[in-house]
């Protein structure tokens, strides 16, 4: 461990974080984001779903340097007089979340049929290929609009309500796995013709081990990459959905939701209920986004 | 050599390349120059500055790269610091250039017609319909057949050898005095080069046209120039007569690079090669850039850097030549 | 010339067709269509006669066979939520859609694409830098945001600009038009500039990328050796050059602001068919969402064969078997 930890800090990669003060701003702008959303329970300043502790009242308080600002709302307050800093903090939870599992999904998803597409070849291939050419036609958020829909219509309301967060993240997954299907097929049909791959058929080890701990390791390293440079964008597919109202449901408010809850006060002046969650979403995505891009660059120049 | 005053001079020039890690010298002191209708051949490894060198001359050095030092004259007039608009007037009219690879020189999306008629329009006082009956013509001297056709052909439907004819023509069309040809038959076919070669000499002569020949190939050299440089580390090394540099060099390492080139009269075991390889621009050694490779180096060489001094036949820029007795 | 078109559009009938199917499938097998149409209290025999009339009961293929024979005559039956045949509310909508996203991709195209050609040639000037920063803002912004914000600068803070809907329309035998009244182009501006911004740095980015590879060829070497004037290389040589990608790009960009217009359509309450498929989705509404999926499909397949023959057009060697000699 002691070792990893001294390689890690001899190696390229770090080399190159120290050498990039845009790449630095983003970790630490990051690592507030995330850290902040992982622990809002025990950091945040209120708890936005304790209805006992909401007293309207307190509602449509402006950011704590104005003039009717209250110090114990630093954001002000929404028309529930929630606080908004803590609302941003749980509402990222939600967007973090989401982003992640629909990253996760996709690459899973894209990983294993790209794999099988450039490994097996053939009728296979060419099917699952053909299937991303078409959805990569329409864009991403379209077509998680779409799955989101159907699933809408096919569910009763009752259970729809409670699985809501999981077809978002469905919906959003299978919108963005075709690119994790590409990049997985490309590398693929580079590994399957090297000496070690043919050398494991030779000696008979079953197809299916060979794509797993032969070829998968060796496919790995861009999916990384593309995983780090998509989850910005899934995290801006769930603020999107949420915003036109058919993403997280309402009692998990992320921060789409929020943005979209304060776009009705916009008119009335009360401006800091949509716009600090809108901050803070520009702010998570990115910093996410240049550290995908940084670490593009520097694990391999040529990959654009 | 010539007696005329030349077309050309080229005075101490010197070419840096600004870089993170401090400047590169790519060329330093190179001094030569083309009287009319002389053709100079210019000679030596990738990386020594041939190409360099014309790139100067017609003003087109890539940035950051940049004339630190010395003079370029064309009809004793200075070119190396004019604008870029004067300049532009001096290119493809006073100087044309031909580039190596003829499958990228021409400009896909326009026909050969296109290009060649803007070309002479820019430059010529003629009009549209006189540029494109000139063009034809142009098209006809590089031995383009049935060129009132393939006018309005665009490159990709030539093969190579086609292509770099239309690459001379465009070179020639605005009757420059001055041709400099880099590298104009590397990417071409063996069997094509020969008659590539023969037609930029043959229209050379006719429209009396001096010509920069840059290339590594040291029989085109002796086939078409007139003299011959031969540059080494960004300076040149040895500047005299083709024959005089071809038969008897008075450079070591001229006479490494002409002793490498396998003789067609007999048969050899070996061919003669030359240890070592060139220094990187970032690192060329003290004194004499050659010494460490120089199989008659001596102490001067590794300390002071020679000028072109008088050998005799030929200019060579080596202590051999020095005037005192060498010490050491 | 037509065959080029012909051997294009047969590549692009397995698309529409997969489209077909999955809006058919969609249409037909999600949710309970029949349950939906017959309300809440009906008889088994109401309900066998209307499964009898929609043709349920037939094989697929034949009932495929007549929803594609159907979507082609533009009949998509009745919207669930408004009871009202979806054919209709499209055609109500198209309109401000269409007018939104061509506004937008004219913005995009005719900002952006100057802008790319100026910060590629003069590449270290400020401008050049201010416009790298603001682009890369530009394609950080999610749409919505952006549309906020100019809500929240143009129509709230300063005033200026409505913040949502279409102002005064002129009908026009059946298309309604916004941009014949002041209210009409005062209510665009705002949603244009949401739906194209994106667009709008992306293709700057593009050009701009494009130019600087196209500046280092060969070829532009060549160009300026001959001594054609800057106006000439630039304009002339590199920028038709680097239309070839540009082109497919914006083809395909265009498309997506057609989908983007779903977003901005809710956030300014924009009257077209975006806000109509949001709406949908949110409803349910299997009858509109399906054909809005096909009529968008036909929309980008339609433009994927104007980017074709746009290719077609500025790339020569594209065009072969012209009769023209060859090698």
């Amino acid at each position: 461990m002691d070792q990893a930890i001294r390689r890690f800090f001899d190696s390229d990669l770090w080399f190159s974080f120290t050498r990039s003060p845009v790449t630095i701003v983003s970790a630490i702008v990051a690592a507030i984001c995330i850290l902040g959303a992982v622990f809002a329970p025990w950091i945040a300043p209120h708890n936005p779903f304790d209805l006992a502790s909401l007293n309207l009242i307190d509602a449509f308080k402006p950011p704590a340097w104005t003039e009717e600002g209250a110090r114990e709302y630093v954001l002000g307050t929404d028309d529930q007089g929630r606080d908004v800093l803590s609302a941003i903090m749980y509402g990222a939870r939600v967007s973090l979340l989401v982003g992640i599992s629909a990253t996760v999904f996709a690459t899973l998803l894209g990983v294993s049929l790209g794999l099988l597409a450039g490994y097996l070849g053939g009728a296979i291939d060419s099917l699952l290929m053909r299937i991303c050419d078409i959805q990569l036609t329409f864009p991403s958020i379209l077509v998680a609009l779409l799955v989101d829909g159907v699933v809408r219509a096919a569910l009763p309301r009752e259970v729809h309500a409670d699985i809501a967060l999981f077809v978002v993240i469905f919906a959003i997954g299978i919108s963005e796995w075709p690119k994790f299907a590409r990049t997985v097929r490309g590398s693929t049909l580079v590994e399957r013709n090297k000496e070690y791959v043919q050398a494991a058929r030779v000696i008979g080890v079953p197809k299916a081990r060979i794509m797993v701990s032969h070829v998968l390791p060796n496919v790995i390293g861009p999916v990384l990459v593309v995983a780090t440079l998509n989850l910005g964008l899934a995290i801006l597919s769930e603020a999107t959905l949420s915003f036109l109202g058919v993403g997280v449901p309402p009692t998990q408010p992320s921060l789409g939701t929020l943005i979209r809850i304060g776009n009705d006060f916009l008119f009335s002046g009360e401006w800091w209920i949509t716009i600090f969650p809108g901050v803070a979403l520009i702010a998570m995505v990115l910093s996410v986004n240049l550290l995908g891009d940084w670490l593009r660059d520097a694990l391999n120049p040529k990959l654009r | 050599m010539s007696n005329a005053a030349p077309l050309l001079e080229v005075r101490n020039l010197r070419v840096e390349f600004p870089t993170r890690r401090g400047t590169l010298v790519a060329l330093d002191d190179v001094s030569f120059s083309i009287s009319p209708g002389e053709v100079l051949g210019v000679v030596g490894e990738s990386g020594a500055g041939k190409s360099m060198t014309g790139a100067a001359i017609i003003g087109l050095l890539e940035p950051p790269g940049r004339i630190a030092k010395g003079q370029i004259l064309l009809d004793g007039r200075r070119i190396d610091n004019l604008r870029y608009e004067q300049m532009r007037r001096i290119r493809g009219k006073e100087i044309g250039a031909i580039f190596q690879d003829p499958l990228t020189t021409l400009n896909p999306l326009y026909t050969v017609g296109r290009q060649l008629t803007e070309t002479m329009t820019t430059h010529l006082p003629i009009g549209p319909a006189e540029a494109r009956r000139r063009a034809i013509e142009w098209l006809e001297m590089v031995g383009i057949p049935a060129a009132a056709q393939r006018i309005d052909s665009y490159p990709h439907e030539f093969s190579g050898g086609m292509r770099q004819r239309v690459v001379i023509a465009l070179a020639l069309c605005a009757e420059p005095r001055l041709i400099v040809a880099d590298e104009p038959t590397t990417a071409l076919d063996v069997s094509i080069q020969a008659q590539v070669i023969a037609l930029l000499k043959r229209l050379a002569r006719e429209k009396g046209t001096a010509m920069m020949l840059v290339t590594h190939d040291m029989g085109v050299i002796a086939e078409t120039a007139d003299r011959v440089a031969v540059m080494y580390a960004g300076r040149v090394a040895e500047i005299g007569p083709v024959r005089e540099v071809v038969k008897h060099a008075n450079h070591p390492y001229s006479a490494g690079l002409m002793a490498s080139i396998p003789p067609l009269d007999r048969r050899v075991e070996r061919l003669a090669q030359i240890d070592g390889a060139m220094p990187r621009l970032s690192a060329i050694p003290r004194g004499c850039a050659y010494n460490p490779r120089c199989p008659k180096v001596f102490s001067r060489c590794a300390d002071e850097r020679p000028d072109l001094l008088d050998a005799g036949t030929t200019r060579a820029a080596c202590w051999l030549y020095a005037l005192e007795a060498p010490h050491g | 010339m037509f065959a080029f078109i012909v051997s294009r559009i047969f590549q692009a009938l397995p698309v529409l067709l997969a489209v077909a199917l999955i809006s058919f499938a969609m249409f037909a097998y999600v949710g309970d269509p029949v349950a939906i149409m017959l309300g809440q209290d009906y008889t088994q025999a109401q309900r066998d006669a209307l499964v009898a009339e929609l043709g349920l009961d037939r094989p697929f293929w034949v009932q495929f066979a007549t929803f594609i024979g159907n979507a082609a005559q533009g009949e998509f039956g009745l919207s669930y939520r408004l009871s009202r045949p979806v054919a209709d509310l499209i055609a109500e909508r198209a309109p401000a859609t269409l007018e939104l996203a061509f506004t937008a991709a004219a913005l995009a195209l005719i900002v952006g694409v100057p802008m790319g050609v100026y910060t590629g040639l003069y590449r270290n000037s400020w401008p050049s830098r201010f416009f790298l920063t603001f682009s890369l803002i530009g394609v950080s912004l999610p749409t919505f945001l952006i549309g906020i914000l100019l809500i929240l600068v143009f129509a709230v803070w300063l005033g200026w600009l409505p913040s949502f809907g279409r102002g005064d329309t002129v009908a026009l035998g059946g298309w309604t038009t916004g941009f014949l009244t002041l209210t009409g182009l005062k209510a665009l501006v705002l949603p244009a500039i949401t739906l194209g911004l994106f667009q709008l740095t992306l293709i700057m980015r593009l050009v701009r990328a494009e130019m600087l590879e196209v500046l280092r060829t060969d070829y532009i070497k060549f160009a300026r050796a001959r001594g054609l004037p800057n106006r000439a290389v630039h304009f002339g040589h590199a920028l038709k050059n680097t239309l070839v990608p540009v082109i497919t790009i914006v083809g395909l960009q265009l498309g997506a602001i057609i989908a983007f217009a779903i977003v901005t359509e809710t956030v300014f309450q924009w009257p077209g068919m975006g806000l109509l498929f949001i709406q949908s989705v949110g409803a349910a509404d299997i009858p509109v969402m399906s054909a809005y999926l096909l009529l968008i499909s036909l929309v980008f397949v339609t433009i994927n064969l104007i980017v074709d023959l746009l290719y077609y057009a500025v790339d020569p060697r594209l065009r072969i078997g012209r009769g023209k000699g060859g090698h």
